[in-house]
């Protein structure tokens, strides 16, 4: 069977405009949540997030750019470089037409929506920039990635709320393994801090507005963040005979529906999903020390997804530890297993598990290991990493020590 | 006043509960009028849209809000508080 294993990576977020800072932040346990800065603040309830500062895309793109490149995209683009500059891939001629991208995004152009509608509806105005559609469209960023790096093969975006860069990448995963591409470059994107994207969060009354604590008896909810990871994944003897250097192997994948609630997270669903990425993997439940948790901060999330585990792994639940990296970068919704994987990359290659931090108070509905506050050493042979989406959508993702 | 918020309250309720006005006995949590957390975030938009005040509730402690939702009196009672001190009776 075709192996596949990750070649490259790049991030932006809250913590980090790279890799390297965003991995120190974790090991740090430092918090990128912070006071938003965003027009009409005022009229906001919920008012922090783990928001990308400092960041001037007039630095970085030039104005035929910017008008077709929504945050979101930008996002993506900078990860994309990170992961592919110096990664040693051309892609040309079969290479090309074997190389694809698949991207998770949520909500897209979400700051080209809310711009445009403040445009026709707030100033009245009855025109438009001509490049609205092709800006704010989920597919935009892969589509402008595979422009960028010449990548002919399988692409498009994958949008399952809170679940689609866990999607984008174990379908990455599939394709390469199922024969259909060599190179997959995938991982996702979002940027929703914006006035209308944190006011229809605000509507749904799960946000905290102070802090996100995952699994801590006084959670109060989940802080959205934003940003991008893009990854590199490739045929394992792709990789070997041209002597790539190896950050981890993708070894399984799951995904499975709820059929029950639009929010409501289930226990089954949950566990069934975890189950069926060991499974894949082939990895026996002791075989994983550590979990990326969902691990919202919501009180609904974080128990059910303790008893999922607990289902799941039996005995083995109370020696493994899972820990939510959102308490750090928030929610990135869309993008949020693309950042969470960086952290799962980190336990394999060097041992060291990012923390859940903000924890103050132990719940004996989250009885597990947490790491909770500061980051710990652990040899890890194989983890995953969760997510479940709003709309019962769950997508699982197997890594083990590069090979 | 009293009487009218207390109507529109019901109203509300029932609308979300599919019951008659007259058939929501105050004494009844939203539960056993079968609303779930999603009907309860909408009853409270609902609620928060008719009188035009904020309702202080987070899905995430509902216990701990200062907005009682233990009962459709309850919710009447801290509605018409609400109603005083944001609009000033």
């Amino acid at each position: 069977m075709r192996r596949v294993v990750i070649t490259g990576q790049g991030t932006i977020n809250a913590l980090g405009h790279d890799v390297p800072k965003t991995l120190e932040a974790m090991r740090e346990g430092r918090c990128g949540i912070a006071e938003l800065e965003l027009r009409d603040l005022d009229r906001l309830s919920v008012r922090i997030g783990g928001q990308v500062k400092g960041y001037d895309p007039e630095a970085l793109f030039n104005r035929q750019q910017i008008a077709l490149y929504d945050r979101f995209t930008q996002f993506t683009l900078i990860a994309a470089h990170q992961a592919l500059d110096g990664c040693g891939l051309t892609f040309a001629g079969e290479l090309a037409t074997r190389s694809g991208v698949v991207l998770g995004t949520a909500g897209g152009g979400v700051n080209t929506w809310d711009e445009n509608y403040r445009t026709v509806y707030e100033e009245g105005k009855n025109r438009v920039h001509p490049f609205v559609v092709p800006k704010l469209m989920n597919n935009a960023a892969a589509s402008h990635v595979s422009m960028e790096w010449n990548l002919k093969g399988p692409s498009f975006s994958v949008a399952t709320a809170c679940a689609s860069s866990n999607h984008a990448m174990g379908l990455a995963f599939q394709l390469i393994r199922g024969g259909l591409a060599d190179v997959m470059v995938t991982g996702g994107s979002e940027a929703m801090l914006s006035f209308g994207g944190v006011k229809a969060w605000e509507g749904l009354r799960v946000m905290s507005k102070d802090a996100c604590r995952p699994f801590s008896a006084n959670r109060n909810g989940m802080v959205q963040g934003e940003g991008a990871a893009v990854f590199v994944f490739e045929e394992y003897e792709h990789a070997r005979k041209r002597g790539a250097e190896i950050l981890a192997e993708v070894v399984g994948f799951a995904m499975t529906s709820d059929a029950a609630d639009i929010v409501m997270p289930s226990k089954q669903g949950a566990a069934r999903t975890i189950s069926g990425a060991l499974k894949d993997a082939r990895l026996n439940p002791s075989d994983v020390c550590y979990i990326n948790a969902h691990g919202t901060g919501t009180a609904a999330n974080d128990k059910v997804e303790c008893a999922a585990v607990a289902d799941a792994f039996g005995h083995h639940a109370d020696d493994l530890m899972i820990s939510s990296t959102k308490s750090m970068h928030g929610h990135l919704i869309g993008g949020t297993g693309a950042v969470e994987l960086l952290a799962c990359i980190m336990a394999l290659r060097d041992g060291i598990i990012a923390p859940t931090i903000g924890y103050e108070e132990a719940d004996p509905e989250c009885a597990l290991d947490v790491v909770p506050n500061v980051a710990r050493e652990a040899k890890v042979e194989a983890c995953l990493s969760n997510a479940f989406a709003f709309g019962g959508f769950n997508a699982v993702i197997a890594l083990r020590r590069a090979p | 006043m009293s009487d009218t918020i207390r109507d529109k309250v019901i109203a509300i309720i029932a609308e979300q509960a599919v019951l008659e006005p007259g058939d929501i006995d105050p004494e009844a949590s939203l539960a056993d009028l079968g609303i779930d957390s999603l009907g309860l975030v909408e009853s409270i938009f609902a609620i928060e849209e008719a009188f035009d005040i904020q309702v202080p509730f987070n899905a995430n402690e509902p216990d701990q809000s200062d907005f009682d939702i233990s009962s459709v009196a309850a919710i009447i009672a801290a509605v018409e508080g609400l109603v005083a001190e944001q609009k000033g009776g």
